[in-house]
């Protein structure tokens, strides 16, 4: 019980935290964006392909959500280049890597999104005589977001919260920044509040962002 | 043959169509013909086929036999006899010919009552904005609804929400216009709005072909009733002669004493 809080050689080393949560929050927008991209056509795709698009479809789903992040990120920084010849940084490597993970959790929100589109809505879109096209635009893709809005905010938060694992290929992001003002000062207590308090604060504004987002959405026109 | 030569007086005209659903047979050898200008209203029991019926009209459901033609055209399959499907492009193109109103309205929620009608026109129609805004305020006001253009479906009642659908499909000035039982969700309150802005479309002289349980507005609106049974056309006439409780139809007979019944 002896232990006294000192946060003042945490603010010295201040700059490794806020450099580190940037780097986060650029990991997580470029990943979620391509991810996004991916979760989109693949789930589009899904719900109008055949039996064997379908299964390869799914089982890329079923592979990403059944191993470990942190296994695929070794995996894709240390095993991919060792078999064939290609050469990445540890944040591009993160950066495929948790874009490819987004895409895997991605596909099964828009998936269901774009399956609860009453059935009724696209019987309008054929009636007034658009185009697979157009219904898919005008129809199913702007009533699949105001019904997947609010999965769609939780699974970014928590893609957010997963750049920590990062870490481990050593890039500077939050955590790393953590674990290096730790391992330089030992005040391992004042920089792991000091870093919790940094990402439940950034959690939370996304997730105020994300909410004003979707109570537009209900009520644009 | 050409269509020309092979058109038949009838606007729509559906020839011994039968469709089956699995093992279920919902349509068996159904003929029935709407010339121009006719208010055609199908009655008949639950599950008799008749929203079949009306979704094989526009090709929203296939159908196994038969043959379903508007203005001389085939509707689903192309010509030639074979049973070959339309491309989607074509399948829209005539789709956009016939309108529809469904039951559950089916508004586009996140398109304001404008925007519901004007999205068939900008894109189907291929008009301007400005124009397809101009159109979707002429058939607003004529559903009595001029002053909701920028309310969302979500912000009106049933029966407006009704009324937006009526003018949605209008406006794209199709050749028939299907609806299929479009006061059944509403209200007992708000369906008199809705058959009214029907009963000026027919004063009109549009051409529809309707599903109702409202006897009153059939017998009042309609040219000719058909009456459906077990998938087939069990009786055709004026509703003078469909709705007249001595017909010598037992199945009709039947029918409407059970739905006086229940309704009177
Ligand atoms: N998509 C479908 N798949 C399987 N069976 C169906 C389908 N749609 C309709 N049916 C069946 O076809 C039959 C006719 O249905 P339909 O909806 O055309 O009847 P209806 O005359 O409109 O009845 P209601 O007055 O209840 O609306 C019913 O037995 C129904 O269960
Ligand atoms: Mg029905």
């Amino acid at each position: 019980m002896g232990y006294a809080l000192n946060f003042n050689l945490i603010w010295r080393h201040f700059d490794k935290l806020w450099g580190g949560l940037l780097l986060s929050l650029e990991l997580a927008v470029i990943s979620i964006a391509i991810g996004t991209v991916i979760g989109l056509v693949l789930a589009v795709w899904y719900v109008s392909a055949g039996r064997v698009v379908r299964a390869i479809i799914a089982a890329y789903v079923e592979f990403i959500r059944n191993v470990p992040l942190i296994l695929l990120v070794y995996l894709v920084f240390y095993g991919v280049p060792t078999v064939v010849d290609l050469a990445y940084s540890a944040p591009t490597s993160f950066v495929l890597t948790l874009s490819v993970y987004s895409g895997a959790y991605l596909v099964e929100v828009f998936r269901s999104g774009l399956e609860a589109v009453p059935r009724g809505q696209l019987d309008a879109g054929k009636a007034i005589g658009l185009t697979p096209w157009q219904r898919l635009i005008h129809v199913r893709l702007p009533t699949m977001l105001r019904i997947t809005l609010p999965a769609l905010s939780n699974t970014f938060i928590s893609l957010f919260k997963d750049t920590s694992i990062a870490s481990v290929i050593s890039v500077p992001e939050l955590t790393f920044g953590a674990q290096w003002i730790n391992f330089n000062t030992f005040r391992i207590v004042e920089v792991y509040l000091v870093t919790t308090a940094m990402y439940l604060v950034t959690g939370y504004i996304l997730l105020f962002g994300l909410r004003l987002v979707e109570r537009r959405f209900r009520a644009a026109r | 043959m050409s269509d020309a030569t092979n058109a038949s007086p009838a606007l729509l005209d559906v020839r011994d169509v039968s469709k089956a659903f699995g093992a279920v047979e919902v349509l068996r050898s159904v003929s029935l013909q709407v010339k121009r200008g006719e208010v055609v209203t199908v009655i008949g029991p639950s599950g008799s086929g008749k929203t079949t019926l009306l979704r094989c009209v526009n090709f929203l459901e296939s159908y196994d036999s038969g043959s379903i033609r508007i203005d001389g055209k085939e509707v689903g399959y192309r010509e030639a006899g074979t049973r070959q499907r339309r491309s989607e492009r074509d399948l829209a193109a005539m789709r956009a010919e016939t309108g529809m109103v469904f039951q559950s309205f089916n508004l586009f929620p996140h398109l304001t009552a404008a925007g519901n009608i004007m999205l068939g026109l900008t894109k189907v129609r291929g008009k301007s904005q400005t124009e397809a805004r101009q159109i979707a305020e002429h058939w607003l006001g004529r559903v009595g609804l001029a002053h909701k253009a920028d309310s969302l479906p979500a912000e009106l009642s049933g029966g407006q929400q009704q009324r937006v659908g009526i003018a949605r499909a209008v406006a794209m000035e199709p050749k028939i216009l299907l609806l299929d039982e479009i006061t059944s969700a509403l209200d007992p309150e708000l369906v008199g709005e809705v058959l009214a802005v029907v009963r000026s479309l027919a004063e009109d002289g549009m051409t529809m072909l309707m599903v109702t349980h409202e006897m009153a507005f059939a017998r009042d609106a309609s040219s000719r009733i058909v009456f459906m049974a077990d998938g087939g056309v069990s009786a055709v006439g004026p509703p003078k002669e469909i709705l007249a409780a001595e017909t010598s139809n037992e199945r009709l007979r039947t029918f409407l004493a059970r739905f006086r019944a229940s309704h009177f």
